[in-house]
């Protein structure tokens, strides 16, 4: 025997891959206990910006597992068959990436230890509270979603299932884009264009890490993806991510027209050091024009994992310009004044993520990453075209 | 009916009386009939009006009061809480300076309580906006949500607090109104420390109350008021 | 069967271990006269711990005699002024035998009132 067959050390990857993903996890789990431990002083978090690269990845996380479902729900709600044989895997990694999601989220709270209470003790005017009920109601649906498609005996069901589970994640994230919406103090926020712009960046972000787990699984497996499918993919992605450019554009063109907002756009856009910087060659550039080159590029053969690729990069760039360029702004609490005082009015913050923040958000993608790769390797979820 | 219904019926008569015996005792409900104060009603509405022209920049003495009554550590690094802090503003086109402090402004409608997951963030019946600390878990959305950049998060833990007034680590926390003084008839620290009388306290729904005569005669604005968050705290002179 | 049995005589071991010890040996500080009798504050207190503390800050109801402040000014040792300081202080010693973890004294003051203001005042 001249050394191991490739299936030994196929199987031999898939441990290696999991104690990688599982030792990520572990540090992330060590960083959420420093953090219980010393609090957040460790981190790069202060009462500027109070939610910071944790946020990025879990927001990040959420909102690609909710729009990764789309793949099933062209499936199962418009009946497109390609769509439909895709569905199980995109269930499956809809269940991984809210996992990890909620998991970063969760445990960058201040006082973990009493998630119990923030379970029975819901203020119906809170969307956290309402996400409370949301997340959870979809791993339930999604799980049902499964069983309709995996049981022969419930694929009756199918239709009905897709259809709550579309509607139950066009309601979850509108309800992540209300977080940010209902924000009416800050300029950043409070815009009634959040909601739409999340569900469509949902679209794009989702579709794009469905396209390279399909990708990876399609080169574990050694087959050959049809060409044909492919294509209508591609341009899907190439669809989703042209929509989201819009809607990114209309919100900050809208902002501009409030003469009060300006600073607020001229800080984001052009005078903000980081947050320009990562807006326009992190998410315009990277996250948007290349993929969308890469994508119609006439004559081109893209394998569009380059591309997705691209537009996760992108995802990441524009949450860390959201979230954290949002809260760097000072308040505009005295309009027509300029203040300054102990507290930061009328500076802008600065904020420099830590080593623990950035293991916890690993962490959280680790989790999602383990998941996947247990389940793709336990159920059949490979698409039977 | 078998031997094994007939235990099984025995194994839970036996573990329901058990478990029955062990609950019982919590149902104790006790109710004192004396010493039990009365709740706290919204005939009355807590305020403050603030005389920015008496107000002088450089002069602390209310931050400094209630950091001392309150327990905090006075630092202003970014993670230290500031509960109250002196703002000096100016106008951008006349250049006319003003120094004022911004604490809580205990809005009527509240959006760090709107937006407060667990209701830890509550307004109480006379208008006081705080946060029950039992209940935080510490998530951060109101501090996100408050217009006034009021609260602060607790980022290290802490030791040796003032018994009138618990806090910790993990917890959202923002000017109380000093609520443990105003129960036993005081005034908040920060009013009562200032030298130049700045700040005068009162309830707003008295109408013969200082604060709600002066009020009615001199010209004063709640800050953000576009927002119609309804503040109790007022700035004569902004 | 025979398992099951073994196993629920395994478990009343402990129980039997526990009926000799005399359970720990507590500060309890001031001591004296307390504002409900000994054996109903074991069974109670968690509840007074857990509602009436929301009434206190909820509603502003100020119980004299059933806050937590109340409680510390009597019972904290003399010695350190502290429910937790020690092994045996009042609130740790029981607690730490029971292995029940308390999470009070993150954000309240285990010394009692007298003994801070004392301190403090300036």
């Amino acid at each position: 025997m001249s050394g191991h067959s490739p299936l030994y050390l196929k199987n031999r990857l898939y441990y290696v891959l999991l104690a990688a993903g599982g030792l990520v996890a572990l540090a992330g789990m060590f960083a959420v206990y420093l953090m219980e431990h010393h609090g957040h002083v460790i981190t790069g978090m202060n009462n500027q910006v109070v939610w910071g690269l944790p946020h990025v990845f879990a927001i990040f996380l959420i909102v690609a597992a909710s729009g990764v479902l789309n793949v099933a729900s062209i499936g199962s709600v418009f009946g497109k068959s390609i769509y439909k044989a895709r569905a199980p895997m995109a269930s499956l990694l809809s269940i991984a990436m809210l996992a990890g999601g909620l998991a970063v989220l969760m445990l960058d709270l201040g006082r973990p230890d009493r998630l119990v209470v923030a379970a029975t003790n819901i203020n119906l005017t809170s969307v956290f509270a309402w996400n409370v009920v949301l997340y959870t109601g979809m791993f339930s649906l999604i799980v049902v979603y499964l069983w309709t498609m995996m049981e022969r005996r419930m694929n009756g069901w199918n239709k009905t299932a897709g259809l709550a589970v579309f509607a139950w994640r066009f309601i979850l994230t509108t309800g992540t884009g209300l977080i940010f919406a209902f924000l009416t103090a800050r300029q950043a926020y409070g815009s009634a264009i959040l909601p739409p712009m999340f569900i469509v960046l949902s679209f794009a972000w989702g579709l794009a890490v469905f396209h390279l787990v399909q990708a990876v699984t399609y080169a574990w497996n050694e087959r050959q993806h049809d060409p044909a499918i492919m294509e209508r993919t591609k341009h899907l992605l190439g669809i989703f991510v042209i929509g989201s450019l819009y809607l990114v554009t209309v919100y900050h063109l809208t902002n501009l027209y409030f003469a009060q907002q300006v600073g607020f756009v001229r800080f984001i856009l052009i005078e903000g050091g980081i947050y320009p910087t990562l807006f326009w060659l992190g998410y315009i550039v990277l996250g948007n024009l290349v993929p969308l080159g890469l994508i119609y590029w006439p004559g081109r053969k893209t394998n569009c994992v380059i591309a997705s690729v691209l537009v996760i990069a992108g995802a990441f760039a524009l949450l860390y310009v959201f979230i954290i360029g949002g809260q760097a702004y000072p308040l505009d609490i005295f309009p027509g004044f300029s203040a300054s005082s102990s507290f930061g009015d009328g500076q802008i913050a600065s904020y420099s993520p830590s080593i623990y923040e950035l293991l916890l958000g690993l962490g959280g993608l680790a989790i999602a990453f383990i998941l996947t790769t247990v389940g793709v390797r336990i159920f059949n979820f490979m698409p039977q075209d | 009916m078998n031997i094994n219904d007939l235990r099984r019926r025995n194994f839970l008569k036996t573990s329901i009386g058990a478990a029955a015996v062990a609950i019982a005792p919590g149902f104790l409900l006790f109710d004192i009939a004396h010493g039990k104060a009365q709740a706290v009603s919204g005939k009355v509405r807590w305020g403050m009006l603030i005389d920015t022209a008496q107000c002088q920049e450089g002069c602390n003495d209310c931050v400094t009061a209630c950091n001392k009554e309150n327990g905090l550590s006075g630092g202003t690094s970014a993670t230290d809480s500031q509960w109250i802090r002196k703002v000096e503003i100016k106008d951008i086109s006349s250049g006319r300076k003003v120094s004022l402090p911004m604490m809580c402004q205990h809005c009527e409608h509240p959006p760090c309580v709107d937006v407060c997951p667990t209701n830890a963030s509550f307004k109480r019946a006379d208008g006081i906006v705080l946060v029950d600390r039992h209940r935080c878990i510490g998530c951060r959305y109101c501090m996100m949500a408050c217009p006034y950049k009021a609260r602060s998060f607790v980022h290290e833990p802490l030791t040796d607090q003032n018994p009138d007034v618990p806090r910790g680590k993990g917890t959202v926390e923002s000017c109380t109104l000093c609520v443990h003084r105003i129960d036993k008839g005081q005034q908040p620290a920060c009013a009562e420390s200032c030298t130049n009388k700045a700040i005068l306290f009162g309830d707003l729904n008295n109408p013969d109350s200082e604060i709600a005569k002066k009020i009615r005669s001199v010209a004063s604005v709640q800050v953000r008021a576009s927002l119609g968050l309804n503040t109790g705290v007022r700035y004569q002179g902004l | 069967m025979k398992l099951f049995a073994s196993l629920l005589l395994c478990l009343c071991i402990p129980v039997a271990l526990a009926a000799e010890v005399t359970g720990p040996k507590l500060d309890i500080g001031k001591g004296g006269q307390c504002v409900e009798d000994t054996q109903w504050m074991r069974k109670n207190h968690p509840h007074l711990l857990n509602h009436q503390r929301d009434e206190t800050v909820r509603k502003g109801v100020r119980d004299t005699k059933h806050s937590l402040k109340g409680c510390i000014e009597c019972h904290a040792s003399t010695q350190d002024n502290s429910v937790t300081a020690r092994k045996d202080s009042f609130c740790v010693g029981c607690h730490s035998y029971e292995a029940v973890k308390i999470d009070c004294f993150e954000c309240h003051s285990d010394k009692r009132q007298s003994a801070w203001v004392q301190r403090n005042a300036k």
